[in-house]
């Protein structure tokens, strides 16, 4: 008898947690991940390495967990992906592996997700796996940004045998998964290590390097790199274009998580850097940046956090377990609701003017477009604002390298299955040339580049 | 982490730091900033670059000690020691060519990014007019290196110690009066002063540019923190300036974004201040 519902993984309680930053999700015990294991069907036709943007071996690493070869399983796993404690945590695993589950077809697909995270926790608990690494090349490749992307490439290059140099322009190395995603849903001690763990295979990360400004694509190339590849992100934030946005107390969701995570103001003032939140925040957007942002809210001292989305629940581009996660904390949703304006009374943020929207005909992405309804204009007060609307292209690389073609919203233009550019020896990847997606789509991305910079280099001479 | 080659106290709230980056000073060009960390705990310092050598590889700085963490840094980072970041150079360089004749003004801490700005101008030819001014006496610096600097120069300070008693707008406006023609300003300095130096520049209709000194984090375009309203649109100061139009500037805006933390700021000093003299109890 096959168990219909996955195993459930133990978690924080709500009460408790929107008073820390510890992971929510704890984890399973290895007699929880057995069983989980045992329901995997191990179909010969796999669909879930096809909905796998790395194609992990899904199949051959439950089949190792269900015979207690944790080892084997998580070496099997990191094959194919180099930050499987990350994307064990932070992949849609429904809409890609586990969407398309022959199991989920009749019953609740396998956990693969929780899977794949117990197996990096097994190894970080148990010690490390080492990577085979093919004898060394001597070509040289510079990776512009050390976030999932790039992160990525440089693993799978580096196993290829060739000499990597990543530069980033924080000063810690893991982009968005340091930066952005917060501590509760992904601890930065577990994006240490994996980080340590690649440069444990012999790559080379320069923090504090902003490239178009200290160096150009172009100096890498004439100088002494063969290939270049720029997993630059998403990184500038966009704000709502309304009156009163450049008020105190209101954050792009950017600054708003880059202070708490990255600069840990949640401990301030232990560390320097400070944040401040009052009673009421209100977060606008619906997608994980947004959910991260309001649960923050709550966890930095605010007393209510509300959600303020243009379109219905359906629409929410956020995952369906962190809308369930912010429910669960108590985070209201306004949704049909717009901002228009934004009111403060003698220096402090006072209440946001909203509009009722409705859902007109679908637009170009396919969900129905948000209509103002005339006059329905009405106030919620608040003392804090998080905007989370999305992040455009960050420029800096993209402006300063010649012969780069960018598309209209200064995304690099590259080719979707090699990453390579319009400017030969430089391929791109991830959010850069996507615009906004998830940490797994960058690293499928910045792994085909890897491939086509392998090729790249062996054909050149 | 990039080691301080040399400290020099310019006076009893300013230390001048030249830290070793090879790579940062080798790329500087006039006008650019840097942000710095001090330590694992630290926050993310913006400062402007005094002067970059490649061939030693030193950068210069500035420091005034206004908050916990620069106060940090003047007690406790020496030459010889190390800072743990130093990322640079940031921003847009400044736009020097030969306007012809130039006014430079400069407000107590404005005067470290203005002193190569003013060389730099006067290099490509221009007639550089200096005018330096600070609240008082101690807290003004580089007035041998801007004498060097300018065809001319006034000193003010609002109580006189030193140099004619006023505000830096007051030699400005009586320039601006003559019969000498001007041909740009650049100001530099406390939010508040730019604002006054921009308001008569705006008078007598003379190109003005200012560099706004907004809170930052990343002083690379990610978090927006550091917004400023220039001709009503809202501008990134690290990756847009730091220098814009100062006739276009919503400078209030700036003084109230400015002010944002001073409860917070005050709460570390306070902190750190106890913790030093406590230091020094035991
Ligand atoms: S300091 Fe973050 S965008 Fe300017």
């Amino acid at each position: 008898m096959i168990q219909k519902h996955e195993t459930p993984m133990r978690q924080q309680d709500p009460k408790v947690r929107i008073g820390n930053f510890g992971e929510v999700p704890l984890g399973y015990a290895e007699e929880e991940a057995v069983r989980e294991a045992e329901r995997c069907l191990q179909c010969p036709n796999a669909p879930c390495v096809e909905g796998c943007p790395v194609r992990i071996d899904v199949p051959l690493f439950i089949k190792h967990i269900k015979n207690r070869c944790f080892a084997e399983a998580i070496a099997t796993i990191k094959e194919e992906n180099s930050l499987p404690a990350v994307c064990g945590r932070v992949c849609p695993q429904e809409n890609q592996c586990q969407g398309v589950c022959t199991l989920g077809e009749r019953f609740e697909p396998v956990a693969i997700g929780k899977l794949e995270r117990f197996c990096a926790d097994w190894e970080a608990e148990h010690g490390c796996i080492s990577t085979e690494i093919q004898t060394d090349t001597g070509y040289r490749i510079a990776i512009i940004g050390a976030g999932p992307a790039g992160l990525t490439a440089a693993g799978e290059l580096r196993k290829l045998g060739h000499d990597v140099t990543i530069f980033e322009l924080l000063h810690v190395a893991g982009g968005v998964l340091m930066y952005g995603i917060p501590e509760f849903r992904l601890p930065k001690e577990i994006v240490k290590r994996e980080i340590s763990a690649l440069e444990r295979t012999g790559i080379k990360i320069k923090v504090n390097k902003v490239i178009g400004q200290i160096y150009t694509v172009d100096d890498f190339l004439v100088r002494d790199y063969d290939a270049v590849f720029i997993g630059t992100g998403a990184g500038l934030p966009r704000f709502l274009g309304i009156p009163g946005e450049n008020l105190n107390g209101v954050y792009s969701a950017n600054e708003f998580l880059t202070r708490t995570n990255l600069m840990r103001a949640f401990r301030f003032p232990e560390y320097d850097t400070p944040i401040k939140v009052g009673r009421r925040t209100i977060t606008v957007g619906g997608g994980n940046v947004a959910m991260d942002s309001a649960r923050t809210a709550l966890r930095l001292g605010a007393k209510e956090s509300i959600i303020v989305y243009r379109r219905s629940e359906q629409e929410l581009p956020a995952r369906r377990e962190e809308v369930e996660h912010a429910k669960e904390e108590g985070i209201e949703f306004r949704l049909l609701t717009n901002p228009t304006r934004i009111i403060s009374e003698n220096g402090y943020l006072k209440e946001m003017e909203c509009i009722r929207m409705k859902l007109g005909e679908p637009d170009e992405s396919g969900r129905r477009r948000p209509i103002p309804t005339p006059d329905s204009e009405f106030t919620i007060e608040m003392d804090t604002v998080v905007v989370a609307i999305g992040n455009n292209p960050h420029p800096l690389v993209p402006r300063t390298t010649k012969g780069l073609d960018l598309n209209r919203w200064g995304n690099i233009v590259a080719d979707s299955k090699t990453g390579q550019t319009s400017k030969e020896g430089v391929f791109a990847g991830g959010d850069i040339v996507t615009g906004a997606a998830t940490v797994i789509e960058a690293m499928g991305a910045g792994k085909r580049a890897a491939v086509a910079i392998d090729r790249y280099l062996k054909t050149k001479r | 982490m990039y080691k301080i080659l040399s400290k020099r106290r310019l006076s009893a709230q300013i230390c001048e730091y030249v830290v070793e980056a090879p790579e940062v000073a080798r790329a500087a060009k006039v006008g650019q900033f840097i942000v710095l960390r001090l330590h694992e705990k630290g926050e993310r310092i913006p400062l402007t670059i005094v002067e970059a050598d490649p061939v030693t590889g030193g950068v210069t700085i500035v420091v005034q000690e206004v908050g916990k963490s620069t106060r940090e840094m003047g007690d406790h980072f020496h030459a010889g020691e190390s800072v743990l970041d130093f990322v640079g150079p940031l921003g847009v360089p400044s736009e020097i060519e030969n306007y012809g004749t130039v006014i430079c003004v400069g407000g107590g801490l404005g005067i470290a990014p203005l002193y190569p700005i003013a060389c730099a101008l006067r290099e490509a030819g221009n007639t550089v007019i200096g005018i330096i001014g600070a609240r008082t006496r101690d807290l003004l610096f580089y007035m041998d290196r801007m004498e060097d600097a300018c065809d001319e120069i006034h000193v003010m300070t609002d109580d006189g110690s030193i140099g004619r008693k006023g505000f830096t707008s007051d030699p400005l406006r009586e320039i601006l009066s003559s019969d000498r023609p001007t041909d740009r300003v650049w100001a530099i300095g406390p939010a508040i002063m730019m604002k006054v130096c921009a308001e008569v520049t705006r008078e007598f209709a003379v190109p003005t540019t200012v560099s706004l000194n907004s809170i930052m984090i990343d002083g690379t375009g990610m978090c927006g923190g550091c917004r400023v309203e220039v001709g009503r649109e809202a501008k990134f100061a690290c990756v847009d300036g730091p220098e814009f139009d100062g006739h276009e500037v919503n400078f209030d805006l700036l003084m109230a974004r400015q002010q944002f933390y001073v409860e917070e700021e005050r709460c570390a000093l306070d902190r750190y201040l106890k913790s030093q003299s406590k230091g020094v109890e035991q």
